[in-house]
């Protein structure tokens, strides 16, 4: 940093180019960072420490009483569980959504593909109301399924629902670049040899897309863990039942509980920046394993 | 690929119809269906209840405030990613790509907790709260929070779009333009933003399609006060929880128009936005 600051200030100088690196010729740098930093700074940096902040206010005891208390512990396990599994189902049907639209073709395939990105853009609230009209006991699906004694909405399942549809992307457009890049001589090279097919798939396709999976599979989790506008209807919110913990926050706050809204806030925030770590960890290693192969 | 040839891609028919069938019958289960069933809901009471629903007078207050909180959100945030992709892609310099990741940052943060760090900066028991009562301006439970909640949680779609095809682009036709005299701004306006044009409309359309669709941010922020502080998807909750299912449905069914119209605009765009990465030859 301190070596592009006093680049800058001795643009006259005519020893720049040997002693200081300048950040590039091109006009306007200063002005593009500085709004940049300060814009950053105002909606997302000083906003965000404001949580870290009133953590480090609120006693220690106070602050872990609000995080651990049993409702708070029961919309963890829900929200955590929930988006786990969810994520699994994605990473699934993700996966083989991938494999047909890269390697069959089939009527209406542009259609399906762009099908996919329905649950990037359908605004939440949207999705939610949506899928709790299908599930309740005389929607279309929640008719088929009440005589099986199966009942999804205002239910746990019904939180899980939720959070496949708004997963359902995440997985199949990181996976479908790898696949479509894919070289398919390795794989006929490996047939030539004498592989079947499970053979190929297991060891030639499979360790080349598992980074993409991995990537698709936590930014689902990540996804689901924030997610509100789609759960909140379908999930009936009943206390240490169906509530998740993006619900409690607001539950909280409408109680003027802000410490206990930042404890519930702060560990999500943790966890997803955790998530966040660890998908730019698979893609660094996954580039780093291209670039030597 | 070409057909009948024995490769990897032809697996056997059971296999390829199997895989088909479960991939085809997860997204009409899971996507498909609930898209129509806004559709179906919004119409069950006829044609005459839909428009009453949308021509309402909170409906209209609340289209009014998302198309406010909207155009606010996309010229912030299409003037930061200009700034911030002319910042990173034309220049070097130390904490670059630290810049970068802090960028996607608001993708990592639950709407829900979008919400809660402007309660807590601007809230009545927050840092500025004892000196905005004093002052008698509002913030949160109002529309200027609104607004902050939905710059938050669109912040970084533009800026994220820029990036990788500035970088692509290379800093070669600026510096060549600098060097035949053209200022900063002519660079600017006259090669920079035409070859990034595509790229940028892209952007621009994801971020008024998620500011338009936001709800678990602003709901915290909101108050939702009935034709005041009610943007579109917070009054189908309302409609939604006051069991007025046609009604809200109604008003979600413009929101599922919106979201198809985002579908076929990026679809159109893709090819476009793929040019702006490759140098187009001299004519």
């Amino acid at each position: 940093m301190e070596e592009c600051l006093t680049g800058s200030i001795s643009l006259e100088s005519e020893r720049r180019t040997v002693r200081f690196k300048r950040p590039g010729i091109l006009p306007g740098f200063w002005p593009a960072l500085g709004f940049s930093l300060l814009y950053l700074s105002l909606i997302v940096l000083v906003p965000l420490s404001a949580i870290f902040l009133k953590t480090a206010t609120a006693s220690w005891a106070h602050f872990w009483a609000a995080a651990t208390s049993p409702p708070v512990l029961a919309s963890f396990r829900l929200s955590f569980g929930a988006s786990f599994i969810a994520a699994l189902v994605n990473a699934f049907f993700g996966f083989v959504l991938a494999w047909v639209l890269v390697r069959y073709r089939f009527p209406g395939k542009r259609l399906v593909d762009a099908l996919v990105d329905l649950p990037f853009a359908l605004p939440t609230a949207v999705a939610g109301i949506a899928l709790t009209s299908l599930y309740t006991e005389n929607g279309w699906l929640g008719r088929l399924l009440a005589p099986w004694g199966i009942r999804v909405a205002f239910t746990r399942l019904g939180v899980l629902v939720a959070l496949i549809f708004i997963g359902v992307p995440f997985v199949v457009r990181s996976v479908q670049p790898v696949l479509e890049d894919a070289d398919r001589e390795i794989e006929e090279a490996a047939l030539s040899l004498g592989a079947n097919r499970w053979q190929v798939f297991t060891w030639v396709v499979f360790p080349l897309v598992r980074p993409a999976l991995l990537t698709g599979f936590a930014m689902a989790f990540a996804r689901g863990l924030g997610e509100y506008g789609s759960v909140v209807f379908i999930a009936g919110n009943m206390p240490m039942r169906t509530e998740i913990a993006p619900l409690l926050i607001i539950t909280k706050l409408e109680q003027y509980d802000y410490t206990g809204a930042t404890a519930i806030a702060l560990v999500m925030l943790v966890a997803s920046f955790l998530l966040l770590l660890g998908i730019n960890l698979i893609q660094w290693r996954s580039r780093r394993f291209a670039e030597a192969a | 690929m070409s057909p009948g040839r024995r490769s990897p891609g032809n697996d056997p028919a059971p296999v390829r119809w199997g895989l088909t069938l479960t991939a085809l019958s997860f997204l009409a289960l899971f996507v498909a269906l609930p898209l129509i069933t806004v559709f179906v809901q919004a119409l069950a009471k006829g044609w005459s209840t839909y428009w009453t629903a949308i021509r309402e007078p909170d409906a209209l207050a609340a289209i009014r405030l998302t198309l406010l909180a909207t155009g606010i959100a996309v010229l912030l945030n299409s003037l930061f990613g200009l700034a911030a992709a002319w910042a990173v892609t034309k220049f070097q310099f130390p904490g670059k790509n630290v810049l970068i990741t802090l960028i996607d940052l608001p993708f990592a943060v639950s709407p829900v907790i979008a919400g809660l760090i402007y309660v807590l900066v601007f809230g009545t028991q927050g840092w500025f709260g004892p000196w905005l009562g004093q002052h008698n301006v509002r913030i949160i439970f109002a529309v200027p929070g609104i607004v902050l909640a939905t710059v938050f949680v669109t912040f970084p779609f533009v800026a994220r779009e820029l990036i990788p095809h500035m970088q692509a682009r290379g800093t070669d036709e600026e510096e060549a333009a600098l060097v035949l005299g053209a200022g900063g701004w002519h660079i600017f306006f006259r090669i920079t933003l035409p070859n990034i044009k595509w790229s940028l409309l892209y952007g621009v359309i994801l971020c008024t399609a998620r500011a338009m669709g936001e709800f678990g941010a602003v709901s915290v922020v909101s108050g939702h006060i009935r034709g005041e502080t009610n943007t579109v998807p917070l009054h189908v909750e309302i409609l939604y929880n006051e069991y007025n299912f046609a009604a809200a449905f109604a008003v979600a069914s413009l929101l599922a128009v919106l979201a198809l119209v985002t579908l076929a605009a990026k679809r159109l765009l893709e090819g476009k936005v793929r040019q702006d990465a490759v140098e187009v030859p001299e004519a």
